[in-house]
């Protein structure tokens, strides 16, 4: 009865709803599209739904042409998984030392963990420090160690770590394993909840990242694949310096440059659109976990 | 516990016998060595957090220094006067413009994002079928994954000159291209357009989780009083939303002074003819240190911006605290 009387606005909800789902997918079509079409339509017709000539041509550009699209899909891959393992382990067991009831000095660590989350230096003393004194430019750890240790994710390892009993802790040390094991073996096993979601969100960061290649990275070789697309989107003419230039040449005469931008975005969200299916639960689980503590 | 502090708890009493500070001493350190393992465990954060927190507190005196790259913070030179680096930011018409454009675009944001936010969460929880449900808030929250950089490719396939797809259809229709990346007024509501674009499905699911916590018993005592689904929505489903929306605003406005560089920088880029709508501080900032090597300048807006941030974070987090204590940060 109640659904027969609000029909009509039940369908115009359904029809808004529908159309802001329809245009959040569009754009992706819509490069995925460009990126099989030759450079001719897009010149000539622009940007279209379906791609009027199917063409593999940009795709083979990139991962044969050119060592440089290769080069940087190792770099964004090395940075996500290193990044995202050391993430999970060293806030992981911070998390943990600030979980201990018993530990007497809990609250001193947290509040030194909370300040971080209060002061910042800004932007240009950051810089410094980590050019100046910690030699950081052109290696591969600028992109993994300044955002490592994060008060937010491990005050969301804490929350869910004070959950599991005390007695647990206690009684584990009392058959005299030491702290290390308990946290190996028997805590981090007991949080994979929430350790595989800030392990994600992680990962998503490391991945989409690409600040810290902006500001640390000038050596063309260590650019991740972010950086790289920006890269490519103001300057298509790069590639032609690429080593392997020739090879490019036999693929085809011209670069062309914007379904070649299309197809790198293509390569560039691939993973994401790949894995996005299977983990999008966990980061709305993620995010409920966050909103209920933030 | 009990069990393996009991030999430390005689071992205290037989102390206080002694020197009172002697003991003190002595419990901390044992303390310490007691739980050295746990301190180790913690060693890798406390370092980290050091180096990429607590080390660049102490570059906030770099503006009042004439610094020098090789001489490093504390070897540089005071600046002569003082406040030279200040003087020289707040005369400048670049900063105004910078702190103007954040503060506008921000509040800009905020408002439009609680509009879309709070009403597509109340839309979504009136959608009768599941199925629809689950896979439009998918789809929703899909652009939320991807980076600013891939969504200034995007912005740039629909608005660009000659193939723009967006002034494809204004041709088509007979209004002629419009070169949107000289039409600094448009922007703010450009870059309004993406961020709900990205993050609309993302901010939906807190309010949605709220929308679903509401006892259902509310809704149905209202119907058989006669309530219609919009009164039911205007007096229960919106006030029970309101911790949740003070909340994340009050949280928002404690960012006010920080814009997000990502997307700035990916969506406009060096595109000059945008900045008077859309340079903020942060890429005033981020030029001046990497572009112009301005350090003097740079660091002055990055210090006046990390006083205020600081303030306004407290402050706001004090407030959201006192409405919910379990919605603050800290």
């Amino acid at each position: 009865m109640l659904t027969r009387r609000f029909s009509l606005s039940q369908a115009a909800i359904g029809a808004i709803v529908l159309l802001f789902s329809l245009a959040c997918l569009f754009p992706f079509i819509m490069v995925v599209s460009g990126s099989l079409s030759t450079e001719n339509d897009i010149v000539n017709y622009g940007y279209a739904f379906i791609p009027r000539h199917v063409t593999l041509s940009s795709y083979k550009i990139l991962l044969l042409g050119s060592s440089r699209i290769v080069d940087a899909y190792i770099i964004s891959i090395l940075v996500t998984v290193i990044g995202t393992v050391l993430s999970i382990i060293v806030n992981g067991m911070g998390g943990y030392v600030m979980a201990r009831r018993s530990f007497k000095y809990r609250n001193v660590l947290s509040i030194y963990v909370i300040i971080t989350m209060l002061f910042s230096g800004g932007l240009v003393p950051w810089y410094i420090i980590c050019v100046r004194y910690l030699d950081l430019k052109d290696t591969l750890w600028a992109m993994i160690l300044p955002p490592l240790a994060n008060a937010f994710n491990m005050f969301l390892i804490r929350n869910f770590m004070m959950a599991i009993p005390e007695d647990l802790y206690e009684s584990a040390k009392m058959d005299g394993a030491s702290e290390y094991r308990i946290f190996f073996r028997l805590i981090a096993p007991l949080s994979v909840p929430v350790l595989a979601t800030v392990g994600l969100f992680v990962a998503l960061g490391y991945w989409n990242d690409w600040f810290l290649g902006l500001m640390f990275i000038d050596k063309q070789e260590l650019q991740p694949l972010q950086l790289l697309l920006r890269t490519l989107v103001s300057n298509v003419e790069f590639l032609k310096s690429s080593s392997n230039a020739a090879a490019m040449q036999q693929i085809s005469a011209t670069i062309p440059s914007e379904s070649i931008k299309m197809a790198l975005t293509v390569i560039t969200i691939g993973p994401i659109i790949f894995l996005y299916p299977f983990v999008q639960r966990y980061f709305v689980k993620g995010l409920m976990v966050g909103a209920v503590k933030g | 516990m009990e069990r393996r502090t009991a030999p430390l708890y005689h071992e205290g009493i037989t102390k206080q016998k002694g020197n009172m500070r002697m003991k003190r001493r002595n419990g901390l350190v044992r303390d310490l060595a007691q739980n050295h393992q746990l301190l180790v465990m913690f060693l890798p954060v406390a370092t980290l957090l050091f180096l990429f927190c607590y080390l660049p507190l102490s570059g906030l005196i770099i503006p009042f220094k004439d610094f020098d790259f090789q001489k490093g913070i504390f070897g540089s030179d005071w600046m002569d006067p003082l406040f030279n680096n200040f003087d020289y930011l707040l005369s400048s018409d670049a900063a105004f413009r910078a702190v103007r454009n954040t503060i506008l675009l921000n509040v800009l944001f905020i408002a439009v994002g609680l509009v879309f936010e709070v009403g597509f969460a109340l839309m979504l929880n009136e959608l009768r079928n599941k199925y629809f449900k689950r896979v439009t808030q998918s789809l929703t929250f899909l652009p939320f994954f991807i980076s600013w950089i891939v969504v200034g490719v995007f912005t740039y396939n629909l608005l660009n000159y000659e193939t723009g797809a967006v002034n494809r259809f204004l041709e088509w229709i007979g209004a002629g291209p419009v070169d949107f990346y000289s039409e600094a007024g448009l922007w703010p509501i450009i870059l309004t357009i993406a961020i709900r674009w990205k993050v609309t499905g993302y901010g939906t699911i807190i309010y949605l989780a709220a929308l679903t916590s509401i006892d259902n018993s509310y809704y149905e005592a209202a119907s058989i009083d006669g309530a219609s689904r919009w009164q039911q929505i205007r007096y229960i489903s919106l006030p029970m939303l309101r911790p949740t929306v003070v909340i994340l605003t009050l949280l928002a406005i404690g960012r006010i002074m920080n814009a997000d560089f990502g997307m700035f920088y990916a969506m406009v880029g060096d595109a000059t003819l945008l900045f008077p709508t859309t340079d903020v501080i942060d890429t005033l900032v981020y030029r001046s240190l990497r572009q112009s090597g301005d350090i003097g300048m740079a660091s002055a807006a990055g210090f006046l911006q990390s006083v205020v941030a600081f303030v306004l974070v407290l402050s706001s987090n004090y407030a959201a605290r006192r409405i919910d204590r379990d919605s603050a940060i800290f």
